[in-house]
């Protein structure tokens, strides 16, 4: 691999991404703090929702934040310049194997997700307020996790990114962003869906209800949770997975 | 030492629509909507193409659109894979050595592909530093670069929304970057106003003069004529004529063409043309007869007297020069710009 050429990409995605950092920011947090306020807040301070719905709903908001913003960071773009602006025809042709430029992505698209999660924890936990029952004793866990969940968002929008045509990106969040949102175990823990069994089942296959359950149960695990051994090892082998799909992908659409 | 350009019996087959990199030719075969069940269709962009371009030399592939020049040039730079046959970068194999080959050139493409997200001169430094270059180098080159192709004063804005004529400029400013030994160029002036395309030219010139080589895709004749040390003619991805314009216009019979239109074109009357002196070959085309001369007006008297013995009469005349619009249609019975 040349380094140098592999740190200029890097740099570029950097770069463009602090460039666009207040309309990003707005883009991905806006709408998780306003879940955190009205179902943390709202419903619990007038009594419709228990306090202790708050620990449940706070690790469940980090991930689908980080979630977000990695499938965003790399598929959008992605699309646009597959297709409309042929922007990347540039980065395709440094002198680098075209792999490493897709590699470049899914590290550009998981540190932005990373530093999303922390972005997001901060002002949801000030909104929440007291009695969240939080703990940062398995922190060491919770960056495990975090990476794993950072890492399956990023890859996840490369092969998105690269399967998903300009004309079809409202049905890509209405067919596959949406009902893995609303079916991630972000609102709610995965125990909660025991009178659906069928339901319960079939969402495994999201890969954001282990990230939700993951930061549950090291964040808060006092709430009910998947085990994290379980967790690692799902989310490591989902990783694997979409990295290589994602590569094969990205191969597939930058040469004709 | 100057660097050249080879490829022996390229073959392409697009089995599905060409995704990205030769999107702005219109391939000859069709992709549109198929009825159900049919099967992919499938699409013979190059059809045994071979070349060899001298290090140093501009060179130049001309063709009408769907020809197989951009699915050539994008062979040559890595961004389509050949179905069969070979294509070399200097010494490098372009899809065996393809980092080695990336390093030894820059390209143009026909439709500006720039990094909306930059600023043309980030766009230049970026650019460098892909290449490994060092930062004062990228610096020092980015300011010449924007000074050569008149870009300093908006060479701090985003390029979203710059007119094309600046985008293609800053496009080969960006392809010249890191001081490529070979320059793909496909179809540079399309639709550049006349000053710029002699900006282009002047600068192209100016590589060139350095030793370096350049690959020109066009199909525009003045251009082709203007530039090139040696042109290749394709048509239905087969080279069909090759060499310098000058040995190129000459091959055409005779040079000069007169398209003739009658109210009938009787054999007697084809006879009667070839005896005339001065015309080569006479052709029927359509509902005219094409006649290939080595001259041009001073034939006309004789053609009248010609068309009035055979009770014909002479309806429409276009008489063109010697010209490689001419040599396309002697080669291949279309104009370049059909």
């Amino acid at each position: 691999m040349n380094r140098k050429t592999f740190f200029a990409l890097f740099s570029r995605d950097v770069h463009v991404a602090r460039r666009n950092l207040v309309a990003t920011l707005l883009q991905t947090m806006l709408q998780p703090l306003m879940f955190v306020f009205v179902f943390g807040q709202v419903l619990t301070r007038t009594g419709m929702m228990s306090a202790s719905y708050k620990g449940i709903l706070l690790p469940g908001i980090i991930a689908i934040s980080m979630t977000m913003t990695g499938v965003q960071a790399v598929a959008m773009p992605l699309i646009a310049e597959f297709q409309f602006t042929r922007e990347i025809e540039d980065r395709l042709l440094a002198p680098i194997r075209i792999e490493w430029l897709a590699i470049e992505k899914i590290l550009s698209g998981t540190l932005q997700a990373l530093v999303s999660g922390a972005v997001v924890a901060l002002p949801a936990r000030w909104l929440l307020g007291s009695g969240l029952g939080i703990s940062t004793e398995h922190l060491g866990l919770v960056l495990l996790i975090a990476v794993l969940v950072a890492l399956f968002s990023s890859a996840g929008g490369l092969t998105l990114g690269c399967s998903v045509g300009q004309t079809q990106i409202g049905l890509m969040f209405s067919i596959i962003l949406a009902p893995m949102m609303m079916f991630g175990c972000v609102y709610y823990p995965w125990a909660a869906l025991a009178s659906f069994p069928v339901l319960q089942k079939a969402v495994l296959i999201n890969p954001l209800v282990y990230a939700s359950e993951g930061l549950r149960g090291t964040l808060a695990p006092q709430y009910p949770h998947m085990s994290t051994g379980v967790i690692i090892a799902v989310l490591s082998l989902m990783d694997a997975a979409l990295v290589l799909a994602g590569l094969q992908r990205f191969e597939k659409k930058s040469v004709s | 030492m100057a660097v050249g350009i080879r490829t022996r019996d390229l073959r392409k087959v697009y089995t599905s629509p060409p995704p990205l990199a030769v999107r702005g030719a219109a391939l000859s075969g069709g992709f549109g909507k198929k009825p159900k069940g049919a099967k992919a269709p499938n699409v013979v962009a190059l059809d045994g193409l071979s070349l060899e371009v001298a290090g140093g030399e501009i060179f130049g592939l001309l063709g009408p659109n769907g020809a197989g020049k951009s699915t050539t040039v994008g062979i040559l730079t890595t961004r389509v894979r050949p179905s069969s046959g070979e294509a070399y970068i200097g010494e490098f194999d372009v899809w065996r050595q393809q980092v080695q080959a990336k390093r030894l050139i820059g390209v143009v493409q026909q439709r500006p592909n720039l990094d909306f997200s930059l600023t043309a001169r980030e766009i230049l430094l970026f650019h460098g530093a892909y290449f490994g270059m060092a930062s004062q180098e990228r610096h020092k080159r980015a300011n010449e670069l924007l000074e050569r192709f008149q870009l300093t004063p908006r060479a701090d804005d985003l390029t979203r929304g710059f007119s094309g004529g600046m985008m293609q400029r800053l496009s080969l400013a960006r392809a010249m970057m890191h001081d490529p030994q070979v320059l793909f160029l496909d179809e540079p002036s399309t639709g550049l106003d006349p000053q710029t395309r002699l900006l282009l030219w002047t600068i192209i010139r100016e590589y060139n003069a350095r030793g370096k080589t350049i690959l020109i895709t066009t199909h525009n004749m003045e251009e082709a004529d203007a530039l090139c040390n040696r042109l290749a003619i394709v048509d239905h991805g087969k080279v069909i004529a090759l060499g310098t314009p000058a040995e190129l216009k000459a091959s055409i019979p005779g040079g000069y063409l007169l398209q003739l239109r009658f109210s009938s074109a009787p054999p007697e009357l084809m006879e009667s043309l070839r005896r005339i002196s001065g015309i080569t070959e006479v052709r029927p085309n359509g509902e005219g007869i094409d006649v290939y001369a080595d001259r041009g007006g001073s034939l006309i008297s004789a053609i009248v007297a010609a068309a009035a013995e055979s009770s014909v009469e002479l309806r429409d005349v276009h008489i063109s020069e010697p010209s490689l619009e001419n040599l396309f249609l002697h080669h291949t019975g279309r104009s370049l710009r059909q």
